[in-house]
């Protein structure tokens, strides 16, 4: 079994390069180089702050972009042009294919997110001429990019495993950004009364607790990151996402290919 | 080829547009306050990229200023409330509080002028931040020098000076504040310090700006009393510094700090060469 | 043993809005192929052909009835390592190359990374296309790429292939390789499934064909056997419109273009027809059976009511 899940995700990752994915790499490179100019002409004092906060921004901005629209077409794309009959007519059960498929984008991201940091350290170094341990502490908050890509790809996937790939990009984007709200639907839950108190509840639940994995802005003031938080932040995540792939995984072993 | 030409008209019209359309209609950050008049929303909208955001509000903070610098200006309506937005979407941007503060505290045409404002700003700041001391140092600063209040000047920077890595002088300051706050010397040993302290070359440069002024202060009121002796004993006010010296009651041509020659005027009064050079001074203007 | 057995297979869909009316895509299909067999599954489009094929290969679900192949229960991973497919126009990554994709689908199916590499080059040279075997997919014709189904439904050498309609995009030297590569395949003991609506190839390969309309069985049988239960006429062929009258007591129409007649007569009517010519002094030029053929069996099940399953 890990063979052919191991065989999948290596196709799934091989798939997104020569689908030229990672030429966003490219405009992320353009956009460092862009922005360096600029860093020393209009900002007081904010330089390392600015570099940090863009550079991660970006990281996430493309991660989540990729996360969602590759996602949702990861099984979609193989239904609508039937590459799956070959695939699936094999000793492959339908849940290795989901799960191979979830373990190839989450390292196409991987390969991705590691790109981006070298060049942002690159920068970084060229900025300050030297390292110091704070710079260290800005991989934990790339790290919980990384785990909101992860929690972003299951819910994508899980959204295409029953519906078209326009309607899951709506259904993951909404995620994502009542995602981020996530604090303040608990806060509003806390405040309100009857049915709304119960929805907004069940609602801060349900969707991904993406407030925690956002430190863009602590790390750029060097402020360390709790060694509590990352251990909440990993766990929370592995569930989220085994949730949502077992989710797809139960829907598509029913559906009928087309 | 029609397409052509359609192509490289169209973009070369729409470029040349975007330029006019900047010059007739600059970009105005008053529209943006207006329409966003609550931090809360701004943060909230930023989902999750409020760090970049108040880092663009900033930017934005410091090319309005300079702005209406160059112009002149004495309006900075937009300043308070950009900054507001800025230091509610990143509580932690301890610059755009310090420099913040001095934007809307320095008296118009170089500033705000709203001292209210920049108080109000620094307190935010100190709340965010409590182990910032230089927030504590701005604060009493513009308690001081500003508002004359020197009592809670002193407060302030006592409260400073607890805080871990203060500065020792941060104390000393506290001390002087509530016993010569109105002297040059405490003036002049403040921003000795902010000079020796400031890596910043616009901080330093300024610092030492203050400084020379202090010395103008001082030195105007000396010459001003020699001349009035001068007059005194003869008579009629003094035509040069030759006549001056020539009395005795000075030793050497009076320079001012940027090195140009105090300016003996018929009334008596001493004013500077250029006062441009030396915008802080008091005393010594010519008017 | 019995290669497959379709014990039931049924297939309706509920559309409409509502999801109540019913179209059928299969209706209870019965049916038993042993080991060994070229097997030809015949039907006009929309017959139920490749729906048949779908559930059996786990695509599908059945909405009643089961099926065993090689004597497990067809949804079993196990057996999947045992069959081939060839899905019907068949897509593939089309940005791998026929190397990675067979390299691929060989490990998918359990073939050791040894084997595959032994086997995948001459895999690929068997079905023409050595050359092209570091070329990406989306530069392959349809032929082509018929030929890149065939070798993923072999590589892993299953012992039941099933083929949906294998000749489709071919041209007719492709359908003479595909034939000949159906029946290197049986003679390797491996049982062949192949739907088609070509009867001249299920007529040519098949020990048995069944026919197919509209999800419903209508006929199983051998081949030689159906296609003897018509009564076989014959077209005669010859030059010398002078015979044609005394052709015409045979009762058929008699077309005629410049000097050469042409008349079908049936069976028994064949030996005096050919004695009418010979005494006219007429060339005769050809003799062909015609009717008789799969092609009437077929067309006469597509008429009748359906068979009673057993």
């Amino acid at each position: 079994m890990t063979s052919r899940i191991r065989a999948i995700a290596f196709n799934t990752f091989r798939e997104a390069v020569r689908d030229r994915v990672l030429y966003n790499l490219v405009f992320f490179a353009l956009l460092l180089v862009a922005m360096s100019p600029l860093l020393g002409e209009i900002s007081i004092g904010v330089q390392r702050v600015l570099l940090i906060n863009l550079s991660l921004s970006a990281i996430s901005i493309f991660g989540i972009v990729i996360s969602i629209f590759v996602g949702i077409s990861l099984v979609s794309k193989e239904i609508e042009r039937r590459t799956l009959y070959p695939v699936l007519s094999r000793p492959v059960g339908r849940g290795e294919f989901i799960f191979g498929k979830y373990c190839g984008l989450a390292g196409t991201l991987l390969v991705n997110t590691a790109a981006m940091t070298t060049g942002f350290y690159l920068a970084l170094l060229l900025m300050t001429r030297s390292f110091s341990r704070a710079d260290a502490n800005i991989l934990i908050a790339i790290y919980f990019l990384f785990l909101q890509f992860v929690v972003i790809i299951g819910l994508a996937l899980f959204f295409s495993s029953f519906s078209s790939p326009l309607l899951s990009a709506l259904f993951a984007l909404s995620m994502f950004v009542a995602g981020t709200f996530a604090g303040d639907l608990r806060a509003f839950a806390a405040m309100g009364h009857g049915p709304e108190r119960w929805l907004a509840r069940a609602a801060s639940y349900v969707v991904p607790n993406l407030a925690s994995l956002n430190v863009i802005t602590r790390v750029s003031h060097d402020q360390l990151i709790p060694a509590s938080l990352v251990g909440y932040n990993t766990l929370y995540t592995a569930l989220y996402a085994a949730a949502t792939i077992s989710g797809a995984v139960l829907i598509f072993s029913r559906r009928d290919l087309k | 080829m029609l397409v052509v030409a359609v192509l490289v008209v169209s973009i070369t019209a729409s470029f040349i547009l975007v330029g006019r359309i900047a010059h007739a209609f600059p970009f105005s950050p008053m529209e943006d306050v207006l329409f966003m008049s609550s931090p809360e929303f701004v943060k909230r909208a930023s989902l999750g990229y409020s760090g970049l955001l108040a880092d663009i509000y900033w930017m934005r903070v410091v090319q309005y200023f300079g702005r209406q610098h160059q112009r002149d200006s004495t309006e900075y309506k937009a300043l308070a409330p950009l900054l507001d937005i800025t230091t509610t979407l990143d509580p932690n941007l301890v610059v755009a509080y310090e420099w913040g503060s001095t934007f809307l505290d320095q008296p118009p045409p170089s500033g705000a002028g709203d001292d209210a404002a920049a108080i109000a700003l620094i307190r935010k700041g100190i709340r965010n931040n409590p182990d910032e001391w230089h927030l504590y140092f701005t604060l009493g600063f513009i308690q001081y020098l500003g508002q004359h209040d020197y009592l809670g000047a002193a407060k302030t920077f006592e409260e400073g000076s607890r805080v871990p890595g203060a500065r020792p002088w941060l104390k000393l300051m506290a001390a002087k504040m509530l016993t010569e706050a109105g002297s040059l010397e405490t003036a002049r040993y403040m921003w000795q310090n902010i000079y020796n302290e400031s890596t910043d070359k616009g901080l330093k440069r300024n610092a030492e700006l203050h400084l020379a002024s202090l010395v103008v202060d001082q030195e105007i009121p000396q010459l001003e009393s020699v001349v009035s002796e001068f007059a005194g004993r003869t008579g009629h006010h003094p035509s040069s510094w030759r006549e001056l010296i020539a009395s005795g009651l000075l030793h050497s041509i009076p320079h001012d700090p940027t090195g140009a020659v105090y300016v003996l005027r018929n009334d008596g009064h001493v004013v500077v060469a250029d006062w441009k050079k030396l915008p802080f001074i008091q005393k010594g203007k010519p008017e | 043993m019995l290669a497959v057995e379709i014990l039931g297979l049924e297939k309706i869909y509920k559309v409409g809005f509502w999801h109540k009316k019913q179209k059928v895509g299969l209706k209870s299909l019965h049916l038993e192929i042993p080991q060994g067999e070229v097997f030809g599954f015949l039907g006009p489009n929309g017959a139920g052909k490749t729906t048949t094929l779908k559930l059996l290969m786990g695509l599908i679900f059945p909405t009643a009835g089961t099926a065993r192949i090689l004597n497990q229960p067809w949804r079993d991973p196990a057996v999947r390592a045992r069959i081939g497919f060839l899905p019907e126009q068949p897509y593939f990554y089309d940005y791998l190359t026929p190397l990675e994709l067979l390299d691929y689908y060989g490990t998918l199916s359990g073939v050791s990374a040894s084997d595959r590499q032994s086997r995948i080059p001459k895999l690929l040279e068997r079905v023409g296309l050595a050359e092209q075997a570091r070329t990406q997919l989306r530069k392959f014709s349809k032929g082509m790429l018929q030929r890149v189904g065939i070798a993923q439904a072999v590589l892993h050498e299953p012992e039941v292939v099933f083929l949906d309609e294998p000749m489709s995009g071919l041209d007719p030297l492709g359908r003479r390789e595909m034939r000949d590569f159906i029946q290197s395949l049986n003679r390797e003991g491996k049982t062949v499934f192949f739907s088609t609506h070509i009867l001249a190839d299920a007529e040519a390969l098949c020990h048995r064909v069944a026919v197919l309309n509209k999800g419903e069985l209508r006929g199983v049988g051998v081949v030689p056997d159906l296609v003897a239960k018509n009564r076989s006429r014959f077209e005669v062929v010859w030059q010398g419109t002078s015979a044609i009258p005394a052709m015409r007591i045979f009762g058929n129409e008699t077309h005629v273009a410049g000097d050469v007649a042409r008349s079908t007569v049936s069976e028994d009517q064949l030996q005096p027809a050919l004695e009418t010519l010979k005494n006219q002094s007429a060339r005769l030029i050809s003799v062909n059976p015609v009717g008789g053929s799969l092609e009437e069996y077929f067309l006469q099940k597509l008429g009748e009511p359906a068979e009673v399953p057993r």
